[in-house]
This record gives C-alpha cells, sequence and structure tokens, in this order.
C-alpha cells in the first residue's frame, strides 16, 4: 500500500484515470452482455412455446390417425434454423405423447423409443414429467429441469376438446452459450478496439492534467535555497485551481525573496551601525589624549630648546599624530548642520575637483543635472558623497570608460544620486562588506570612502543601494529634503 | 398437376371407345405407323399410375421418361402418383387412369379386373426380393424373431415386399403377426422405411430389395444406417399392369413401346437411372407365389 501511495503523481493520475476507464468499460460490456443472455433466454422460450404451438396444431392429424412416420418427417422437419440463438450442434428435443403418456414420435427415436412411458424414463425427461400437469390443462407449460439446464415447452394436442396428447419440445439452455460465448467474444473484441483508441487518449489527457501540478511542484522543491530558480520555473497559467496555486505560489516566492533581501540588508546595517559606534567610541576615546599630545607637540616646538634631532624626533611625532588624527576623523564622520546650501554650482566645482584624475585614466565624465536652484540640503556633505563615488567610479573604470553621473530632484522631494561605470561588476562575496572601513580590495586608497559615504548618507536620512552587473555598476542615493518655511 | 383424372374421369368413362376409334381411323388415313405427337397431345392424355415401386420421386427423371413415352405413344402421358397404392389401385379399378406400375400382391388381388402388361427385368429376371432390414445400431438383431416386441416398419399394406411377405415370415415361423411388433407404422414409400430404420424409429423393416440396391448405388448414405438380415425368395417383379377395359391396340401399344425400350437407344438410358435391362412379357403364374401367401395369411388364425 505505502508504495501506491508514494508514487508520483505522473504515474498516479494516468493510472487511476486507466482503471477508471477499464472499470466503466468492463461494467458497461458486463451489463450488457447480461442484458442480452436474458434476452436469449427469453427469445429461447418465446421460440419454443411458438414452435411448441405450431408442432401442436400440425400434429393433430397424425397423431388422430396413428400415423408414426407422419409425425416423424413433421418433427425431422423443424430445423434448427427456426431455433434462433441455439448452436448448431443442438437441436431440440421434440417428443409426442399420447394419452396414455406413451412415446408416440420422438426426433431422437433411438433415446426415448416409442411406445415408452414417459413416466418410467430416466433423466430430465423422467423429472420433467413429475411436474407436468397432465391432466385438464389446455395452456402451454413450461418447466426447467436444473440439473440439465433443460427447458421444458409442453403444448398440448387438442381437437374437439378432446385431448389427443402433448408435444414436448426440450431445449438445452447451455446450447445457447456456443452462441453467447461468441457474443462475448466479439464484446470482449470490440471493447479491446475501443481501449486501443480510448486508453491512449486518456494517458495523453491524465499526463496532462499532472503536468502542472508535478511543474509546481518541482518549483516548489526550490524552496527556501534557490529562490530565484523557484521563480523563474515554467509554472502553468490558468484560471483553474493549479492556476491559482501558482499564482499564490509566485506570491509567496516574490514575498520570500523580499524577506530574504531585507533580512540581509538588515544584517549589513546593523553591521554597520555596530562599527559606527565602536568607531565613534574608538575616536572619541582616542581624540581626547590625541589632542593632548598635540597640543603638548605645539607647546614644545614654541617653547621648548631647539635642539636639531629633538626637533627632527618631535616633527615625525606630529606628523603621525596628525594621520592618527585624520584617519580619525574620517571614521568619525559627523555632518555639520549649519552649512550652505547645495548650489548648481557645487556641480561644476566637483567637476574640477576630479578633472585631473579623469585625464589621467582616459575615461569621460558625463553629469547630468536638473539642479536649477539651491535645494535645503547642506553642500559639504553632498559633494563628499559625489566626489568619494565618482573617485571610486573612475578607479573602477577601465581606459576609456563612461562614468554616467546623474542628480535630480524629484517632485516628493528627494534628491537623487546616481554614479553608474561599465567597469567589472562587484563581486557578490564583496557585497556585504562593501560600506565597511578598510574593505577594500584595491591596493590603492585607505577603504574609507565608501564607509564616509554610507555614514554622511545616513545622517542625512537617506538611503544607498548598489547595482552591479556585468557591465554596469550603479551606486542610486536618496536623501529627502525639506522646503524651508 | 393440372388435369386432375380424378375430376374428369366420369365423363371420359363413356367416350372411350368412340376416341380410340377416331384415332384408329386417323392413323389409317394418314398411313403411318404411328401418329404425330402434335396431333394426338390435343386428345385426353394417357394415364399412368404409378407407385412407390420404384423411386417415383426422382421428378426429373420421370419428366424425361414421360417425354420418350409420349415420342413412342404419339401421344400425352400423364403420371398419376399418389399417397399409397390404394389409391392408386382404385384410380385403375374405377378406369380413372389407364395403365400402372403395381406391386404384384394388389395385382393378383384385382387380377380378373386387370390385364398384365409387361414385367421389368432387374439382373436379367423378372423377379426381385422382400428384404427383412435392422438398424445396424443394433448388431444383437440378427433373424426375424429378434424383432419381437419390437417397432416394425413396413412400407405400404398392398406392398408384397414391404408388408405381405414380412407377415407372411412371422406367420410360417409360428407367431402371430398382428401381435408379434410391439408397435408397427406405415411409411408409405420403401425408401421411407430405410429412412425409419435408419434413423433409429424402427428396429427393423421389410422393403423391396430392388429400390434397396438403387438407393444403395445413388444415396449410399441412406441405406449406410440399415442391415439386411433376411432376403425373400424371389417374387414376379412388380409389373405394369392395364384396365381391361382399355381398347386391346392402346394396350399392345404400350406394351410394345416397353418391350422395345431396351432397343431404344434413349430407352436404354432411361432403363439404365432405373437400373433394370428391360421389360419382358410374363405368365401370370409369376405371382402365383404372392397369390398363394396372400391367401395363406387369409386363413382364420387361432
Amino acid at each position: 500500500m505505502k508504495p501506491l501511495t508514494n508514487l508520483s503523481l505522473r504515474w498516479k493520475i494516468p493510472l487511476r484515470v486507466m482503471f477508471a476507464v477499464l472499470g466503466t468499460a468492463f461494467l458497461i460490456t458486463t451489463a450488457l452482455l447480461v442484458k442480452d443472455y436474458e434476452e436469449m433466454r427469453a427469445n429461447l422460450e418465446r421460440n419454443a412455446r411458438s414452435l411448441g404451438s405450431l408442432l401442436a396444431n400440425t400434429l393433430i392429424s397424425p397423431v388422430l390417425h396413428d400415423d408414426v412416420w407422419r409425425a416423424f418427417e413433421i418433427l425431422r422437419s423443424v430445423r434448427i434454423e427456426e431455433v434462433p440463438a441455439m448452436s448448431d450442434a443442438a437441436s431440440p428435443l421434440l417428443l409426442v405423447i399420447d394419452k396414455e403418456r406413451r412415446i408416440f414420435v420422438a426426433n431422437e427415436p433411438r433415446r426415448y423409443p416409442l411406445g415408452a412411458l414417459v413416466d418410467e424414463l430416466r433423466g430430465d425427461v423422467g423429472q420433467m414429467a413429475k411436474q407436468v400437469k397432465w391432466e385438464g390443462n389446455a395452456q402451454q407449460q413450461s418447466i426447467t429441469v436444473p440439473e440439465s439446464n433443460t427447458l421444458f415447452v409442453i403444448s398440448p394436442l387438442v381437437t374437439d376438446g378432446e385431448a389427443l396428447g402433448h408435444v414436448v419440445l426440450g431445449y438445452a439452455t447451455t446450447a445457447i452459450l456456443p452462441h453467447y460465448r461468441e457474443l462475448v467474444l466479439r464484446a470482449f473484441w470490440i471493447t479491446c478496439l475501443a481501449m486501443l483508441f480510448i486508453l491512449p487518449v486518456s494517458w495523453i489527457w491524465a499526463r496532462r492534467t499532472a503536468e502542472p501540478l508535478l511543474a509546481l511542484a518541482s518549483a516548489m522543491r526550490h524552496v527556501p535555497d534557490r529562490l530565484t530558480e523557484a521563480e523563474q520555473a515554467a509554472l502553468p497559467e490558468s484560471g483553474d485551481e493549479i492556476g491559482q496555486l501558482s499564482a499564490a505560489f509566485r506570491r509567496m516566492i516574490a514575498e520570500l525573496k523580499l524577506k530574504q533581501e531585507l533580512e540581509e540588508q538588515m544584517v549589513v546595517s546593523e553591521r554597520l551601525a555596530a562599527i559606527g559606534r565602536l568607531t565613534a567610541g574608538i575616536a572619541h576615546e582616542i581624540n581626547n589624549p590625541l589632542g593632548g599630545m598635540l597640543t603638548a607637540v605645539k607647546t614644545w616646538q614654541k617653547h621648548g630648546e631647539h635642539d636639531p634631532i629633538a626637533a627632527q624626533t618631535v616633527s615625525l611625532l606630529e606628523r603621525g599624530l596628525t594621520q592618527i588624527r585624520n584617519t580619525v576623523a574620517a571614521l568619525l564622520v559627523e555632518t555639520k548642520l549649519q552649512d550652505r546650501s547645495l548650489e548648481p554650482a557645487d556641480l561644476e566645482d566637483i567637476y574640477l575637483l576630479v578633472e585631473g584624475e579623469v585625464h589621467a585614466r582616459h575615461v569621460t565624465l558625463q553629469i547630468d543635472s536638473n539642479l536649477s536652484a539651491p535645494l535645503p540640503l547642506p553642500a559639504t556633505p553632498i559633494r563628499q558623497i559625489l566626489l568619494n563615488l565618482i573617485l571610486n567610479a573612475i578607479a573602477a573604470s577601465p581606459p576609456n570608460g563612461i562614468i554616467a553621473v546623474a542628480v535630480q530632484c524629484t517632485e516628493s522631494r528627494h534628491l537623487l544620486l546616481s554614479v553608474c561605470n561599465d567597469g567589472d561588476p562587484i563581486p557578490e562575496n564583496q557585497m556585504a562588506y562593501l560600506f565597511e572601513p578598510f574593505a577594500t580590495q584595491r591596493k590603492e586608497g585607505h577603504g574609507l570612502g565608501l564607509w564616509v559615504v554610507y555614514q554622511l548618507v545616513k545622517q542625512l536620512n537617506g538611503g544607498l543601494s548598489v547595482e552591479s552587473h556585468s557591465g554596469r555598476t550603479c551606486f542610486l542615493v536618496e536623501i529627502p529634503y525639506a522646503l524651508p518655511d | 398437376m393440372k388435369n386432375d383424372p380424378a375430376i374428369n374421369t366420369d365423363m371420359a368413362a363413356a367416350p372411350f371407345s368412340r376416341r380410340t376409334a377416331l384415332k384408329a381411323l386417323f392413323a389409317q388415313a394418314v398411313g403411318l405407323s404411328f401418329p404425330l405427337p402434335g396431333h394426338s397431345s390435343v386428345d385426353a392424355p394417357l394415364r399412368i399410375g404409378l407407385t412407390p415401386v420404384f423411386l417415383d420421386d426422382q421428378i426429373g427423371f420421370l419428366t424425361h421418361w414421360r417425354e420418350w413415352l409420349e415420342r413412342k405413344l404419339g401421344q400425352r402421358v400423364q403420371f398419376v402418383q399418389r399417397g399409397s397404392y390404394r389409391e392408386v389401385i382404385e384410380l385403375l379399378r374405377t378406369s380413372k387412369i389407364d395403365f400402372a406400375w403395381l406391386c404384384g400382391y394388389p395385382y393378383v388381388r384385382y387380377r380378373d379386373e386387370l390385364r398384365l402388361v409387361a414385367v421389368p427385368l432387374w439382373r436379367g429376371e423378372p423377379t426381385y426380393y422382400s428384404y427383412l432390414i435392422v438398424d445396424r445400431s443394433q448388431p444383437q438383431l440378427r433373424r426375424l424373431t429378434n424383432l419381437r416386441r419390437k417397432v416394425f416398419a413396413y412400407s405400404d399394406p398392398d406392398s408384397n415386399s414391404g408388408f405381405l411377405y414380412p407377415q407372411y415370415a412371422i406367420a410360417q415361423s409360428g407367431e402371430n403377426p398382428a401381435k408379434f411388433f410391439a408397435r408397427t407404422f406405415f411409411t408409405w414409400a420403401h425408401r421411407k422405411v430405410i429412412e425409419a430404420v435408419a434413423a433409429g424409429l424402427a428396429a427393423g423393416g421389410a422393403v423391396d430389395g430392388y429400390v434397396w440396391e438403387m438407393l444403395a448405388e445413388i444415396h449410399p448414405q441412406l441405406v449406410q444406417g440399415t442391415q439386411i438380415i433376411e432376403r425373400s425368395p424371389p417374387f414376379g417383379f412388380p409389373p405394369f399392369v392395364a384396365n381391361k377395359n382399355i381398347p386391346e391396340a392402346l394396350e399392345t401399344r404400350f406394351r410394345t413401346a416397353l418391350l422395345n425400350m431396351a432397343d431404344d437407344a434413349n430407352g436404354a438410358q432411361l432403363l439404365r437411372l432405373l437400373r433394370l435391362d428391360g421389360f419382358t412379357t410374363a405368365d401370370d403364374t409369376l405371382y402365383d407365389s404372392i397369390a398363394w401367401m396372400a391367401a395363406y395369411l387369409n386363413l382364420p388364425r387361432t
């Protein structure tokens, strides 16, 4: 039972359909055959009765005149063709019985000799004789002897109200069996022929019914590990339940994917936030002694003895401490809220700032802007964001590459910045750590550019995203602004 | 049959002599030894009664024989067949037919009313036999006495071979022929006696030996189921007889036709089909043995 339950619908549905088709064919054929048998049987009796009364009429004169030979000739003339549904081999038994219940004549004289008393006969005729009402019965009687499956029809020979005897017709009802067997065989072959056409059609039809379910099931096997493949699977498009199921499945996949992306983003931003808090804490802890140390260096330079070796050492200390301060300052990005607004001219400044680098790398920089008036956003961080992104793009761009920068303010009061280059895509395994400090894979640069961009965008309550496909990598920044009252 | 002699014989009986006379006159006037068929066929036909002393159910053969006779006699010929010997005998005795092929037994009974015309030759002799046949599937039946209390088939109560002789044989063995068998019946034809015995309807039967032998030749499957257990002594073959009242000339003409049949090419062919060698004239005494048997059986019995 178990293997059957576990069988794939690919087989289960067609097999069930086959079973249903075969079962139906079997039942219908059986019902028809049973009906045919009943009809044959009824026909046999009807025939026997009509033949019996015909013989009874014909035999009156020979019996009346004691003409055994003519009676025999009449019985002999009953051809088997007059008895439909009987096989040729089995002719009916015909007996003429006189008033004394002796056999007047029979069509099988060897078995039923002339003058024999029917009551004394052995076998089915004797059994029949015991059941027949011989006296005063002018009606035909039908008697079946079950032991030999023989149907007897007894017709009285009556002339002028006087009973002369009886005509007995005996049909072996098994004699219709060969004919019936032929019928069954024919029905079997016809059914087989019909099945030959119906079965392949139903098989294909059943397979087609199973197919959408199978497609859905195979798509489901990709969940939850390979959502993209599950999303791309060819699912049935139809209005029926399977179609609805597919649609629901698609929605589920889309939501799962969204959830997965959100989770990934959350992990990234939580990590970045943690790094931010950590770096801010460290920066503060470093800044306090650093300030003291730099002040001490300054004080020594101003008031100390000017020993050349000491001065050289202090200068080395000063440069080192300054580098620490710069690095800490870069880690600890802080936006000054009091700043001038962003103006179109800022974009031109940026162009000027990177022009040297553009020429050195032989790339083309296109800046497309719809900025026409100052925006209520601080100019410095925006400039820093753009500058960092463009410098990154130039570094990632191949020679003769194109860097496309777009600056747009939307009606929903968002500033959209996009910086795209046509260099190699960012490898998948770097994506998660892209904005983390010192995460760079490049030789040059200190790996703080994107960290700064990230910190600035966050502080401006904006959003940041990266799209990196083959041949095109875009950084998208979206920063909301409010109009001054 | 279009012209039923039974209907128009009453009229035919009276003008008979006149018609024959006219015919004779006509024959003289034209100067021919026999009249033209075309002329005579307008006359009343020559009526010949047939009985199942031979296989009278071969319609094709009868047509050819009738046409042959018409050519030879120069007169239309009509064969008259009836269900039993008795009906044919009655037709002959009442002059409703002119000739008949009868069994020897009715001939001896009505000898003074009839005239012997010709006797067939079978196997070179004007005699035949009665065969006592039994159901071949009952091999214990080897002689007549084995048939006691059995069912027996006779052909016709007016038949010598199919009734008179077996009755005589039973009487000869000291039994009462009326009580010897359990049941008897008539089939009204020798051929049907054979069929009845072969089918097992009767355990035994008596048949014309000539008919049995002929059937054995042309329908062997019919006689296969039967076995001959006794043959009678020879009896006079069923003869062609004439009503005593018919003109001598007509009788002579018919006799001549039959006697010359073997010499005629077509006639000989017809005879071959009948398995006969020809016809002969025979003395009346040929049938005395039949007459004696009839007389023997008519003796009062205790």
